[in-house]
């Protein structure tokens, strides 16, 4: 009976909530946006007007071992992931913003012309992910050593890859 | 991407480096040259409103570091120097990378904080803190009251010993020696307590996930506070050492300045943010544990210069120890980690007695325990500023990414803002202002 009364009140599913035009979710409490990469700048853009004036993290996630992870309808699963945290100091809120990269062409937008502080963090997902963001300034790597190849941080840079060389131990006398 | 020669072989980072200006890309330079804040559209940029057109041949560029002693750990700075002025400079990092986050990945979340408390060493109970609340948030477990307050307790203490070290180092590099001793005597007080809970100074490995690892030692309360009365009438000599003395203050005071805006679009946290007047702070603002019941003032800046991040730390360690007496008041009695057999391995007596034990005691060390798929991000007020934790689980007993967000990481970033225009002499104090801890962000 209950069942019923309740499905009459709500039919079919809740459209998904929208920010900006960007699906929303919630994990755990925080707020998530999920941006496809053609309107990430300008919703973090937008964001920043509303008052979310620090970007406060970006990182990169390689979800090549997870491909079925949970994400809200009409957002492609892709093999990257850029996560940006950004914080207002006014409304004392916090707001991820997850954007799908893509492995045959990992290009995302640089947040730099809004959040310059993004430049060394944008620099380390390069660094460590290989993710190019477009317009940085100075995109080189930034942690590793120019000259290092592969980008440490995906799925599929295994560990321990590196030769060690020992010396050869002293002779005995 | 071919990497400009450098004459400096040996320690060439290449494309890292602070190059020539006609190498540089124009966006960069103006970004070395402290330039922040973008103009809004149609404003005429003046190339360098400071520093017009310095012919290529009146320059010099030269190396801080990463071997030098005021770059507190291998901080490698590159400034272009006019004479003795410093036009353009950039920070090159890396050099302490050992790829903690790739390591995380590798260890089960019980073994996790071992590696997250090597990140910032000077604010490892901040660290491991980050950690353990990203893990249980995601677990959904409830940690103890008694466990948390501890967990407020130590992060407070970390506080007073990490400002401590700032005090000595800070004092060293601008040439009060005897400031760099007091420093780290008191800092060994705190350490020392440290030690009688956790064994350890440093990397103490004690707040883990489900709580702390073992419970406070007899007497700690008359410990602490005995510890708070010795260190408070030292920072009044401090303040007769240092703050009032003509010489630091002519070595500190409108050095380094950075403005609200500059220190906010670049991200910055803690006391350099602090110091422009931006009262932020995130124990007060975005309370976290019970930091809502206890009673501090945020200390605030005012010119955004060394001095005001000298004076910051001082005063938060006033607070600090405001807080630890408050905090040593309100420790409840209970459990010091949560009764939750699938987190917490059972005591060290009960493993000789019950076989049931040892069995769960093996296999929580090594299987360890299963965290559900999801994603959370944690922040605390570090020392350094805000020190953040996005943890990503697969549902196994491993994370499946961790990434720190490293106050010291971030920070760094203002230092082009803050060199230009001074001295080389300054940029040893304001290095030193900036406080970075190379173990957080190389990571």
């Amino acid at each position: 009976m209950s069942d019923q009364t309740n499905e009459e009140e709500a039919p079919g599913p809740a459209p998904p909530e929208l920010l900006h035009g960007s699906p929303v979710t919630w994990s755990v409490g925080q707020k998530v946006v999920h941006p496809d990469r053609g309107s990430y700048l300008g919703l973090v853009e937008a964001l920043k007007a509303e008052g979310f004036n620090v970007c406060i993290d970006l990182c990169a996630v390689d979800y090549l071992a997870q491909p079925g992870r949970s994400l809200p309808d009409g957002v492609a699963p892709e093999r990257f992931e850029v996560v940006v945290n950004v914080l207002s100091h006014g409304r004392r809120e916090r707001l991820r913003v997850r954007v799908q990269v893509p492995e045959a062409d990992p290009v995302v937008a640089s947040l730099f012309a809004l959040h310059p502080g993004c430049e060394a963090m944008e620099r380390e997902a390069f660094d460590l992910f290989g993710i190019r963001f477009q317009d940085h300034p100075d995109l080189t790597r930034i942690l590793m050593p120019e000259d290092w190849e592969g980008h440490p941080l995906r799925k599929d840079y295994a560990t321990g890859r590196v030769p060690v060389q020992f010396k050869a131990a002293p002779a005995s006398r | 991407m071919t990497a400009p020669t450098s004459g400096m072989a040996g320690t060439s980072e290449g494309a890292q480096e602070l190059h020539a200006r006609n190498e540089t890309d124009p966006l960069e330079l103006l970004r070395e040259e402290g330039a922040v804040l973008r103009l809004p559209e149609g404003t005429v940029v003046d190339p360098g409103d400071m520093s017009v057109e310095i012919a290529e041949n009146e320059t010099m560029i030269i190396n801080m570091g990463p071997q030098h002693p005021s770059t507190h750990g291998v901080l490698r700075l590159m400034l272009e120097l006019d004479g003795e002025t410093v036009v353009r400079s950039k920070p090159v990092v890396g050099y302490l990378h050992t790829g903690m986050e790739k390591t995380q990945e590798e260890l089960m979340y019980i073994q996790g904080s071992t590696n997250v408390t090597r990140m910032d060493y000077l604010a490892n109970f901040h660290n491991e803190t980050v950690f353990s609340v990203a893990v249980e948030t995601l677990l959904e477990v409830d940690v103890p009251e008694r466990a948390t307050w501890i967990r407020m307790l130590f992060m407070e203490l970390n506080r007073v010993s990490s400002h401590l070290l700032f005090m000595a180092t800070n004092g060293m590099d601008i040439g009060a020696i005897s400031m760099m001793l007091y420093g780290w005597r008191e800092r060994e007080l705190v350490l020392a307590f440290f030690e009688r809970t956790t064994g350890l100074r440093m990397n103490c490995n004690y707040i883990r996930p489900g709580g702390v690892a073992v419970d406070l030692p007899e007497g700690w309360r008359e410990q602490i506070l005995a510890m708070c009365e010795a260190i408070l009438p030292r920072l009044d000599e401090y303040d007769t050492l240092l703050t009032g003395q003509p010489i630091f203050q002519e070595r500190t005071q409108g050095v380094g300045v950075i403005t609200a805006e500059a220190a906010i679009a670049l991200g910055a946290t803690g006391p350099v943010l602090r110091s422009t007047g931006v009262a932020w702070d995130l124990r007060r603002d975005m309370p976290y544990m019970y930091y809502d019941q206890l009673d501090f003032d945020v200390v605030v800046g005012r010119y955004g210069d060394a001095f005001d991040r000298y004076a910051i730390r001082l005063n938060e360690i006033r607070e600090s120890i405001r807080l630890i007496r408050q905090i040593v008041d309100l420790v409840p009695a209970g459990d010091y980690r949560v009764q939750d057999k699938k987190v917490t391995p059972p005591p060290r007596g009960r493993i000789d007695e019950s076989m049931e034990a040892l069995i769960h005691h093996f296999k929580l060390f090594t299987e360890g325990f299963k965290v559900p798929a999801g994603e959370t991000y944690v922040a605390v007020e570090s020392p350094r500023g805000e020190l953040g934790g996005y943890l990503v689980s697969d549902g196994s007993a491993k994370p499946y990414r961790f990434h720190m967000r490293d106050p010291s990481f971030v920070n760094l970033q203002t230092l082009p803002v803050m060199l230009r225009g001074g001295f080389v002499a300054d940029a040893v104090a304001i290095i030193s202002s900036v406080d970075p801890v190379m173990g957080g962000v190389d990571r």
